[in-house]
């Protein structure tokens, strides 16, 4: 066995931050089981970014190379880690929960004969591996059984990626065998769905809209809130899939990550695929029927009560200290 | 072309939860059942595949009998037929047994296409399309919103971080997992309703597909997510707690 690995993704050439925070993930490991702590880098030419993590403490930077892995693709991906995990036999493989790790990383993980404990948010003693259920609303302590490697994902900010610690590792290559055709889809180039002509992330104020607000016709409502308050509209995934407002206005995951100085968050529960958009914001309100939904767990301040009293009453309140 | 759709039965989003006297999971009394919503676009696609190039829609789905009624609720929308893998005790199965019963029961099946949500509203793994797709030797793409049929197998818009998308091209059969928002969906009519209480929904036994629960990543304990900020609750009439709020927004967060 060989200890803890971590599988570093690059952004826009460098180490993401979100494998930073793995590598956190990877060293806290570490030092509650005693095992050494590797790193893995995938692609064709990844020596740059072997070179970024090999300053910190770690004892192996693996550069996982091969011409086919130039773009990702979850074949090439699965069968270059599948061959580095048959050698070196790993305790603990650690990925950060990004939508690539998302598509590769539980088929790598069957291969092996093992589930991947997706979406890690803390790693405590045992190890007992915390994860969100029912969107969010409760967390589930999970145990892996047995001796195969133990795959699992943390998600983005759980970790710190500020705690990891400095070092000096041994750089090496591992060089896969992979046959073009194992390589079975095509991906094509990245586009954007439609010009962004709303740039959420330098609003200061927001207004954002979630399910609660039940029906499109209630959409003025908060408009008229977020006209007061001179703040821009957003909206939460739901709204934005219905047609109810365009999808550059949705924050979270797969919309805007936005940082305003108030974020104001009305009908929205608080799904993680919203919080990761907006957790940055300096000042966030929840106005929200369910006091146990997961909102106000970031929430600074929370209302919890019926947004179509709550929202006009506010509404008018604004207007009349703005006079 | 035949195209089997993998649904869950999750509860309810409005659905109160509470955690069980165990602490190993939820009370389930009392408790609403619907259709995981990415599964319910991931069946949108496969009618709407179904109604532009003919073909089957086979819906299968594991749970105990209560699953039944949202089988006949995606049967009523239009799917063709079912398979229910009978399964009491679900939550002493981990994704990767999960994955595994599934592919016992549609490996027979030989679909062309296979399509699945990215994951479930209540244990929210979002690997079993992946895991399916391994486990039956299949290409698969993940997080998908557009489905296209072309002569060699399908083109699919598959979406990316940050609101980057990207297109991929998969040979036939695949496994897709399907993103909310693709598409509208439809509602049962009264003569959908009607059709499918003579449709075949056939229920096999995991141990007629030959596989055993042998969880490695098990749930041990359910637990109420600490809080991260300490909120302060204004509370009152709607009027008095809007007032509270225009209090803090002008005084504290300085944004009025």
């Amino acid at each position: 066995m060989s200890g803890v690995w971590v599988v570093l993704e690059e952004r826009e050439g460098r180490i993401g931050r979100i494998s930073w925070e793995a590598i956190a993930a990877g060293q806290q490991l570490g030092a509650q089981t005693g095992l050494q702590v590797n790193a893995a880098t995938v692609g064709a030419q990844t020596e740059p970014l072997a070179a970024e993590a090999a300053a910190k403490a770690l004892a192996r930077v693996m550069r996982v190379e091969h011409p086919l892995l130039a773009v990702y693709t979850a074949d090439g991906f699965s069968l270059a880690l599948e061959q580095l995990f048959r050698a070196e036999q790993p305790d603990y493989v650690i990925f950060p929960h990004t939508y690539r790790v998302r598509d590769y990383a539980p088929a790598l993980a069957a291969r092996l004969g093992q589930p991947l404990i997706g979406d890690v948010v803390a790693v405590g003693e045992g190890p007992v591996f915390t994860r969100q259920l029912m969107q969010g609303r409760l967390n589930g302590g999970y145990r892996h059984l047995g001796d195969g490697p133990c795959f699992f994902s943390v998600q983005a900010g759980a970790f710190r990626a500020e705690a990891t610690e400095t070092g000096k590792a041994e750089v090496a290559t591992f060089t896969p065998v992979i046959e073009p055709a194992q390589i079975r889809t095509r991906p094509g180039e990245r586009f954007r769905g439609s010009a962004q002509t709303v740039d959420l992330g330098s609003a200061s104020l927001i207004v954002s809209v979630g399910r609660g607000i039940k029906d499109p016709e209630n959409i003025p409502l908060v408009q008229e809130l977020a006209t007061a308050l001179g703040a821009e509209l957003a909206a939460s995934r739901p709204i934005c899939d219905n047609g109810w407002l365009p999808l550059e206005r949705q924050v979270g995951s797969s919309g805007q990550t936005v940082s305003p100085k108030l974020y104001l968050a009305v009908g929205i529960s608080g799904a993680i695929q919203h919080l990761v958009g907006m957790k940055g914001s300096q000042c966030v309100v929840a106005i929200n029927k369910d006091p146990d939904a997961p909102i106000f767990e970031v929430a600074d301040y929370g209302i919890v009560g019926d947004l179509f009293e709550v929202v006009p009453a506010l509404t008018d309140a604004v207007k009349a200290a703005k006079q | 072309m035949k195209i089997v759709v993998a649904t869950k039965q999750v509860p309810e989003r409005d659905a109160l939860v509470r955690i069980d006297a165990a602490g190993k999971w939820i009370d389930e009394s009392d408790l609403q059942y619907a259709l995981n919503e990415p599964d319910a676009y991931a069946l949108e696609e496969a009618l709407q595949l179904k109604e532009k190039h003919g073909g089957e829609v086979v819906v299968v789905s594991a749970g105990p009998e209560r699953v039944g009624s949202t089988i006949r609720e995606a049967l009523a929308k239009g799917a063709d037929r079912a398979i229910r893998i009978d399964c009491d005790d679900l939550g002493a199965w981990d994704s990767l047994g999960v994955a595994r019963l599934l592919a016992a029961a549609v490996k027979p099946e030989n679909p062309d296409l296979i399509l699945t949500g990215l994951q479930s509203d209540d244990l929210g793994y979002g690997q079993t399309g992946v895991v399916l797709a391994e486990l039956l030797g299949l290409p698969h793409a993940s997080l998908i919103l557009h489905v296209e049929m072309t002569d060699a197998g399908f083109t699919v818009k598959r979406e990316l971080e940050e609101g980057w998308f990207q297109t991929v091209e998969l040979p036939t059969p695949a496994v897709l997992t399907i993103q909310s928002g693709g598409n509208k969906l439809r509602y049962a009519t009264l003569m959908g309703i009607k059709r499918a209480k003579t449709k075949e929904v056939r229920c096999v036994t995991p141990a007629e597909l030959g596989i055993e629960a042998a969880p490695i990543a098990v749930l041990e304990r359910v637990t109420l997510p600490q809080k991260q900020k300490s909120t302060q609750i204004l509370s009152g009439s709607a009027k008095e707690a809007a007032a509270a709020l225009v209090e803090k927004l002008k005084f504290e967060v300085r944004v009025l």
